[in-house]
């Protein structure tokens, strides 16, 4: 690990530092006054279910986004996934998500694309792929797959503790890690860090890599919970996984952005997309809540490093 | 005389810290005002707060002239044309859309008060950086500045372009423009400075005349008496720790043959684009090269790659501090470890921070330290992995006196270790001051070696040579 850190506790600072958690709080505050229902016991641990496959997508991400990247392919990558672990087996279908982003870190290192091309060409590669392996159907999991999705024991849902599993494990590799500490060099100064004498290019395939497999354990305990794996899956989940981890703190021109934050970031969604229903929102206008809530976030973020 | 811009008792909070307390400034018509201090002195902050870019807190500033900065960083748009950079925010129009005929008619006649010669449809990002800096002095110039603050022009300039910037300064001041000049060579205040005034920790310490010297600027601006400029202390060298052979690249360099032995400090001196920061980059294996050998300790070192030529015991320290040494948004501790990441070693960190005199800051931010410290954190990395032979390219570019002479006290401390050093500078005293020995580079090629002891004038000779390839 770097350097122990000795700073002395100060509120101001640590809300500073945490502004996603400060919203959070104020958001679920909010909700709970307007509908006390939101804090039932049920209730708070189906929005633990529902940030979930987000959440493990986003921490991918988080490693991508510190490195100074971008993988737009990760929810196409989850539906592949899913579906490969739907027709054969679970463990396949992880294998096949880190290849795919190994494909994109290849792209990105070797063959020198910019990361929104590189993954964007991979959104429709992942997506097209499920569509023929599927022959547009959506297919059963098996007994393993929708095990990741059920609940253990009563009122201890599988997809809240494997989300909390890959906060661990994300926060671990950003700290605790050699490739971590590289993915903030990277993503800080990549001229720097080549100059430094790390490998850049090596580094970049398996940050994509794990990416790719972040997303596919994603896409199976989506298909987990729903007991079946559709071709259309996780659609327009790569932005949402983006927004969590912008939410949280991270700056997509690289070298910032922690586990924390990005956890934060997927229960706001989360949280906010509950509340919107309880509170009775039309569908339509919640589209348009998330989006200013996203823009705030952000907005925030950019005035307090100011 | 009326001063252009008159500032009396300029006091500016940062949160806690004072950044300018109480200070005065005078800037007269026709005049070079130096404004000298070290690396967070207020200079730049006092900049900021006459062009209104920062408020103050206390004080009151008057005058009618208008006033342009130009900043380090150049404000140019590299992908259009000069002439359309002189004129961004106001070209001229014709019905409506951008008359290129005008553009094209008024243009030169402003490079011509400025001195530049080029071709005004000819891209700014193909100019050299001296060049850009004209455009911005006529882009300001023509905008009918009254006062021009320059902020550390030369520190990106070889030592003809800063001639030719001195002249066109002077030129200026007798046109009636008043000047503001900020610079840490102190050789350059001598030669064009009316006035002088000294900032240290956010007060003005001093106001002197033409006439002073260095000897004086120095004491006033770190508050103490530096003994020595270049307090090179020599070795007796050792066996060849680095050894370059013939090495070139096509169009860059050729032929190019240096070596540099233990206890040794070996200057490479030329003009910019002489080739000697690709010498450097190549050697280190960050780019490729033609033919040649790169040895160091004499096992030879494979092309183009950075991981082996560190493994064999090389470091470069490279020539931008921001853009191409440290990692701005980490911490002096995560830019300290960046090298040694595979056998971290806690303690030996702090230790070289200690030795640093940046101890205390290992948790702190790198981006909120003063360019002397920044640079003194890409040493360190370095220090940490304990190379053979370390490359400086430009390790004092913009640092102050203070921080410069630590810089050298590392230089001195390496070698007496029986390390190596390359160091590649266009500051002539300091590679003439620092170097056992100096090579001059021309035109990619080495034009000559020089002992200790040569004059400015014998490596001016050497490197404005014309080689007959």
């Amino acid at each position: 690990m770097t350097t122990i850190s000795i700073r002395k506790y100060s509120p101001k600072k640590y809300l500073a530092e945490n502004g996603a958690l400060a919203g959070l709080v104020i958001l679920a505050l909010v909700i709970a006054i307007m509908q006390p229902a939101f804090l039932n016991a049920q209730n708070l641990l189906n929005v633990g279910v529902q940030a979930a496959v987000i959440a493990i997508m986003a921490f991918g991400m988080t490693f991508v986004v510190v490195a100074g990247g971008i993988d737009l392919s990760v929810g196409s990558i989850a539906a592949l996934a899913a579906m490969v672990g739907a027709l054969t087996a679970g463990p396949i279908g992880l294998v096949v998500g880190a290849l795919c982003g190994l494909v994109n870190g290849a792209l990105i290192s070797y063959g020198k694309l910019p990361p929104f091309i590189a993954t964007l060409a991979m959104l429709s590669v992942a997506r097209g792929l499920t569509l023929v392996f599927s022959e547009g159907q959506p297919h059963e999991t098996d007994a393993m797959v929708t095990f990741l999705g059920s609940n253990l024991a009563p009122m201890v849902p599988l997809p809240l503790l494997l989300m909390l599993a890959f906060f661990g494990i994300t926060g671990l590799i950003l700290t605790r890690t050699n490739l971590g500490r590289r993915m903030y060099a990277i993503g800080g100064n990549e001229e720097a860090a080549k100059l430094s004498g790390i490998d850049v290019r090596r580094q970049k395939l398996w940050i994509y890599a794990l990416s790719g497999l972040f997303a596919a354990a994603a896409g199976l305990v989506l298909a987990g919970r729903l007991g079946s794996a559709g071709p259309q899956a996780a659609a327009g989940y790569e932005l949402d996984a983006i927004a969590a981890v912008v939410i949280g703190g991270a700056s997509l021109s690289g070298g910032v952005g922690r586990a924390t934050g990005t956890l934060v970031g997927a229960l706001v969604l989360a949280v906010l997309r509950n509340g919107l229903n309880l509170l009775q929102v039309p569908p339509f206008w919640q589209q348009v809540v998330i989006g200013v809530v996203i823009a705030l976030a952000a907005l925030l973020d950019s005035l307090r490093r100011r | 005389m009326n001063p252009l811009i008159t500032a009396r008792g300029i006091t500016k909070h940062f949160g806690a810290t004072k950044a300018l307390d109480g200070v005065d400034l005078d800037i007269n018509a026709g005049e070079v005002h130096v404004l000298l201090g070290e690396n967070g002195a207020g200079k730049s902050t006092l900049v900021k707060v006459l062009a209104g870019i920062h408020g103050h807190d206390a004080g009151t500033i008057e005058g009618h002239a208008s006033l342009a900065v130009i900043h380090q960083e150049l404000a140019l748009v590299p992908e259009l044309s000069v002439a359309e950079n002189l004129f961004l925010n106001r070209l001229p129009r014709r019905y409506g859309f951008v008359d290129r005929a005008e553009m094209r008619r008024r243009a030169p006649k402003l490079l011509e008060r400025v001195g530049l010669n080029v071709d005004p449809n000819a891209k700014v990002r193909d100019l050299g950086i001296a060049q850009q800096q004209m455009i911005e002095i006529a882009r300001a110039l023509d905008k009918n500045a009254g006062v021009l603050i320059l902020d550390e022009p030369t520190a990106v300039l070889t030592e003809t372009e800063t001639d030719r910037l001195l002249e066109i300064m002077a030129q200026l001041r007798d046109n009636g423009v008043g000047l503001v000049f900020i610079t840490h060579h102190l050789d350059e205040i001598q030669r064009i400075a009316d006035r002088i005034t000294i900032l240290r920790d956010g007060r003005s310490v001093g106001v002197l005349g033409p006439r002073a010297t260095t000897q004086h600027m120095i004491e006033l601006m770190v508050g103490r008496p530096i003994e020595e400029q270049y307090p090179r202390a020599q070795q007796r060298p050792g066996q060849p720790l680095l050894r370059i052979e013939n090495l070139t690249k096509r169009g860059v360099f050729e032929n190019i043959s240096i070596e540099v032995h233990a206890g040794e400090v070996v200057g490479i001196a030329g003009l910019v684009g002489a080739g000697r920061t690709e010498v450097a980059r190549a050697a280190f294996g960050v780019d490729g090269y033609d033919h040649g050998t790169v040895a160091v300790d004499g096992k030879p070192l494979p092309r183009h790659n950075v991981q082996a030529a560190i493994k064999a015991g090389l470091g470069l320290v490279p020539e931008d501090r921001k853009g191409q040494g440290l990692v701005l948004t980490a911490t002096v501790g995560q830019n300290l470890e960046l090298v040694t990441l595979d056998d971290r070693d806690e303690e030996r960190l702090h230790d070289i921070a200690g030795k640093l005199r940046i101890k205390g800051r290992v948790e702190q931010p790198v981006k909120e330290l003063s360019g002397g410290n920044q640079q003194k954190v890409v040493i360190g990395k370095w220090l940490l992995a304990d190379p053979k032979v370390l490359i400086l390219d430009e390790p004092t570019r913009g640092v102050d006196v203070g921080a410069k002479v630590e810089i050298y006290e590392l230089i001195n401390r390496m070698t007496a270790q029986g390390r190596a050093v390359l160091l590649v500078s266009s500051d002539l005293p300091e590679v003439i001051g620092m170097s056992d020995r100096v090579v001059v580079m021309a035109h990619g090629r080495v034009a000559g070696e020089l002992s200790k002891g040569a004059t400015q004038d014998q490596v001016m000779a050497l490197a404005v040579q014309e080689i007959s390839a």
